[in-house]
């Protein structure tokens, strides 16, 4: 475990300074600020990949950033970029937007989900639907308004699923609240909507669930492609059993309960209509308080409650904020409130707890990430709920972050923190939030929104050793007044990252070269295609043979003197000269390189990866016929 | 309809006030306390929130003041470095919170209490006479303390100033017992409050309320077991 006293983790600046943009100049000023130049300051970087140390970890926030003191704005906030380049900026259409602009919630954007052309986003009224087959220029494909009260979307085919949690949202999507303490209007839970056309997006079925869905994951059925299932998170309080039938407000062992335990939806997904709840998961039973600890950087895992041992009667998770499964490796992270849960999925209706984490340095487990080889998870803290400023420099680093923790043997070993770095204002809600992974070949990568804090680029590759990577962050919306705004989310989607701003709208990003980060590595990403995208049901990644894949891992070994400096050059010019044949000579080039490789990899400081290029290099030559 | 918001205001007030204990340096950071709303600030119809809404938020900001008071005993009054680190995270916690609801109701126009107000001392004052008009107007929920003696009326889970004065007064080991016991208390008291407002028809609709009720019912849940579990520590027993 890493001391938080040993640590230092400013990251060393390189980029250009802030720059400020009037609202209408955004996309224009974007498209000409293409360079993504690292200019200026120290550590500019010559644009050849080089052996580079990590930067240091932080210990405090820094306010010598180039994102402190950006100037406030709804429309023409300044705003500071690193290693990113702005593709496109598209407001939130006006249905979605309300009177008077962007203050509230009620019509905040929220999370995305992606299929083809499309993203889906949510919004607390509603959900929009974008085509970014141009990416500099997405168009609005449908805005409806049905209030959700956050409005987490999945998609899957032709389904849309639509989290809705707030006790004032109808069956008839209706915008006048409901006044009754028992009313059949009422629609709390999932809804699911039939998009085959996407301009007439029709509702098919609202899944009503004692405690609302704040959030849902998508769990394929391993061996029925007809099935998918829905794990349902909800926060409400429980409904009155009047309203619906079996909801019960009673403690953890009371049997019935409608606390503690995941609802789990089965679609047929040629009937959606028929989708209904086959489980009720008590993935929270028998489980003791974590330990708590002083001013160590984390606790003991929580116990087993012992056999016979009294229950208690209140405390605890009684559910989880969002669960992240991984189909592809059988398990599920659950992000539980005071807990970060372990889940085996095997049998996606039945989920089973595995293991229990916890740290009271974190208020509140949000999400989770796992990388793509499954040896690690990325805990998300969203201390202070979301709508608080919790970047500040006074604010504990350690505190609303994110917890990497190891995997091994379908055990959770926590490691560093990450927060992102730079301090901002008392008027920016800011803290970890959602992300997905950026398939960069040998390395674990995560674009991840901050809210107001900005998006954020980061490395966690070496679990003790976290850093950033590339940034982007506009000041506040108001200098004097928190309003609610920034990033809800920054996902990679088939090239591009694609961020949903609570205030602003959508946001397009293009990854630009710099010292932690290559074209090739760049250019590797961009090889993964992906038909839909669930950033909560994590695809398992894989590249096709190609030269930027293996560049990415002789980028990688430079970077971090993996192999001496002559090999590398040597296995460039090799590359290179592979590169220029064709058919059989190609192989045979590439097959002499891997079998050098293997050689190399023998006696390397990074002998692991030089077995990975080894086998890149192999899968390359195959293909090469 | 103004008179839910006198009284929530009222025990915010109180709740810092009534302390009758000995002036510690934990006390002397957010001892003042706060100021009374004007009642006849809303003449206007409220548009998309309820009344419940507003005593929510209200009675949250003095609920939350007492708190912090109480954590900010934590490092002169000898306690152990684990709950320190929960003091330290409480304090941090609602300060932002109090700031974000004292927000919302100044944006919706809404009285907002003031814990840092020294003029609100003046409330521990009011009169009989205003005191029991309110007695006959509002009603008393079984779960807040009325404590004629002091006229005190505090919200759910909140100490009364004997109770206090008798933190103030422990040390060491017996003041984490205390403290944790107290402020487990506290944090069901906040838990009563979130389901008394979705209890309310046709309140918590609005999304900032909906969502902060359910953030403060998840946190302080979660943060029930962290206390639980460090009272367990200190008495050997399960707590119950």
């Amino acid at each position: 475990m890493t001391s938080a006293g040993t640590r230092s983790r400013r990251l060393a600046r390189f980029t250009t300074g802030s720059l400020t943009l009037a609202a209408s100049a955004i996309v224009a000023a974007c498209a000409t600020s293409s360079s993504g130049s690292m200019s200026s300051a120290p550590g500019t970087w010559s644009g050849v990949v080089a052996p580079t140390p990590l930067p240091p970890m932080a210990t405090a926030a820094s306010t010598t950033d180039p994102r402190v003191g950006l100037k406030a704005g709804l429309t023409d906030a300044g705003s500071a970029i690193s290693g990113l380049r702005l593709v496109s900026h598209v407001s939130k259409p006006a249905m979605l937007t309300g009177e008077g602009g962007a203050r509230g919630l009620t019509f905040a954007n929220s999370d995305l989900a992606f299929r083809g052309n499309l993203v889906f986003q949510g919004n607390f009224s509603g959900f929009q639907i974008w085509d970014i087959s141009n990416p500099a220029s997405p168009a609005l494909k449908k805005a409806v308004v049905c209030a959700t009260g956050q409005g987490d979307p999945s998609i899957y085919g032709n389904l849309l699923f639509l989290s809705s949690e707030s006790t004032g949202n109808r069956t008839d999507c209706g915008t006048q609240g409901i006044q009754d303490r028992v009313s059949m209007d009422r629609m709390v839970g999932v809804r699911i909507y039939d998009i085959s056309d996407i301009n007439n997006p029709r509702k098919v079925a609202d899944i009503q669930t004692c405690r609302g869905s704040h959030t849902h994951t998508l769990v394929p059925d391993p061996n029925d492609p007809g099935v998918v299932y829905v794990y349902v998170s909800g926060s409400a309080g429980v409904r009155s059993g009047e309203e619906l039938a079996g909801c019960v407000d009673a403690p953890i062992d009371s049997a019935n309960t409608s606390r503690f335990r995941v609802e789990v939806i089965k679609v047929p997904l040629a009937h959606p209509e028929q989708a209904q709840i086959v489980n009720y998961a008590r993935i929270f039973s028998d489980l003791e308080a974590p330990h708590a600890h002083g001013a160590a950087p984390s606790d003991e895992p929580p116990r087993q409650r012992p056999a016979g041992a009294a229950q208690r009667p209140r405390g605890g998770p009684n559910q989880c904020h969002d669960i992240t499964v991984y189909p592809a490796i059988g398990l599920a992270g659950g992000a539980c409130g005071g807990y970060g849960l372990l889940i085996d999925i095997k049998d996606p209706v039945n989920p089973k707890r595995l293991q229990a984490v916890g740290d009271t340095n974190f208020a509140f487990w949000h999400s989770a990430t796992f990388n793509n080889d499954g040896t690690k998870v990325l805990f998300t803290d969203e201390w202070g709920g979301g709508t608080l400023p919790k970047c500040r420099a006074d604010d504990p680093i350690d505190w609303g972050g994110d917890a990497i923790f190891t995997l091994t043997n379908d055990h959770l070993t926590q490691r560093a923190y990450f927060k992102m770095p730079a301090a901002q204002t008392k008027t920016e809600n800011c803290v970890a939030h959602n992300g997905s992974l950026i398939p960069i070949p040998g390395r674990d990568i995560m674009v991840q929104g901050w809210y107001q804090g900005g998006l954020d680029v980061i490395d966690f590759t070496d679990p003790n050793h976290p850093y950033e990577v590339a940034y982007f962050d506009r000041g506040p919306v108001d200098a004097n007044s928190l309003v609610t705004a920034g990033y809800w989310a920054g996902y990679w989607y088939n090239g591009h990252i694609i961020g949903s701003e609570i205030a602003r709208g959508l946001d397009i990003f293009e990854l630009v070269p710099n010292r932690y980060l290559s074209q090739n590595e760049i250019d590797a990403a961009k090889l993964v295609h992906l038909d839909q995208f669930n950033p909560q049901s994590q695809p398992k990644i894989t590249w096709p043979a190609a030269f930027p894949v293996v560049r990415s891992y002789l980028d990688q070994l430079v970077r971090g003197n993996g192999l001496a400096a002559a090999r590398t050059s040597a296995i460039a010019t090799q590359l290179n000269a592979a590169e220029a044949l064709s058919g059989g000579a190609r192989r045979d080039a590439l097959n002499t390189i891997a079998t050098q490789l293997d050689a190399d990899a023998n006696g390397a400081a990074d002998a692991a990866r030089v077995r990975k290029m080894a086998g890149a290099v192999r899968d390359l030559a195959n293909a090469s016929m | 309809m103004t008179h839910p918001r006198v009284f929530s205001t009222f025990a915010a007030a109180l709740l810092l006030g009534g302390c009758a204990a000995p002036r510690t340096p934990a006390q002397t950071a957010p001892t003042r306390t706060a100021q009374a709303p004007a009642a006849t600030t809303k003449p206007q119809a409220r548009v998309g929130y309820t009344e419940a809404d507003v005593e929510f938020m209200q009675g949250m900001i003095g609920h939350h003041a007492q708190a912090i008071v109480m954590a900010k005993m934590c490092p002169s009054h000898g306690a152990s470095a684990q709950l320190r680190v929960f003091c330290d995270k409480v304090i941090r916690s609602q300060r932002d919170e109090i700031d974000m609801m004292q927000t919302w109701l100044r944006d919706h126009g809404e009285a907002v209490p003031d814990p840092d107000d020294p003029h609100a001392m003046h409330m521990m004052h009011m009169s009989m006479a205003e005191h029991a008009k309110m007695d006959s107007t509002m009603k008393m929920d079984s779960t807040m303390h009325m404590d004629m003696s002091s006229h005190d009326m505090l919200m759910p889970g909140m100490l009364t100033s004997e109770q206090l004065a008798e933190l103030d007064r422990a040390r060491g080991t017996e003041f984490d017992r205390l403290f944790l016991t107290y402020m487990i208390r506290h944090h069901e008291g906040a838990l009563t409050m979130v389901a008394k407002l979705f209890d309310t028809p046709g309140a918590g609709q609005t999304p900032e309320i909906f969502g902060y009720a359910t953030s403060v019912d998840a946190d302080q849940r979660a943060e029930i077991d962290r206390m639980q579990r460090m009272l367990t520590t200190i008495t050997g027993r399960t707590p119950q």
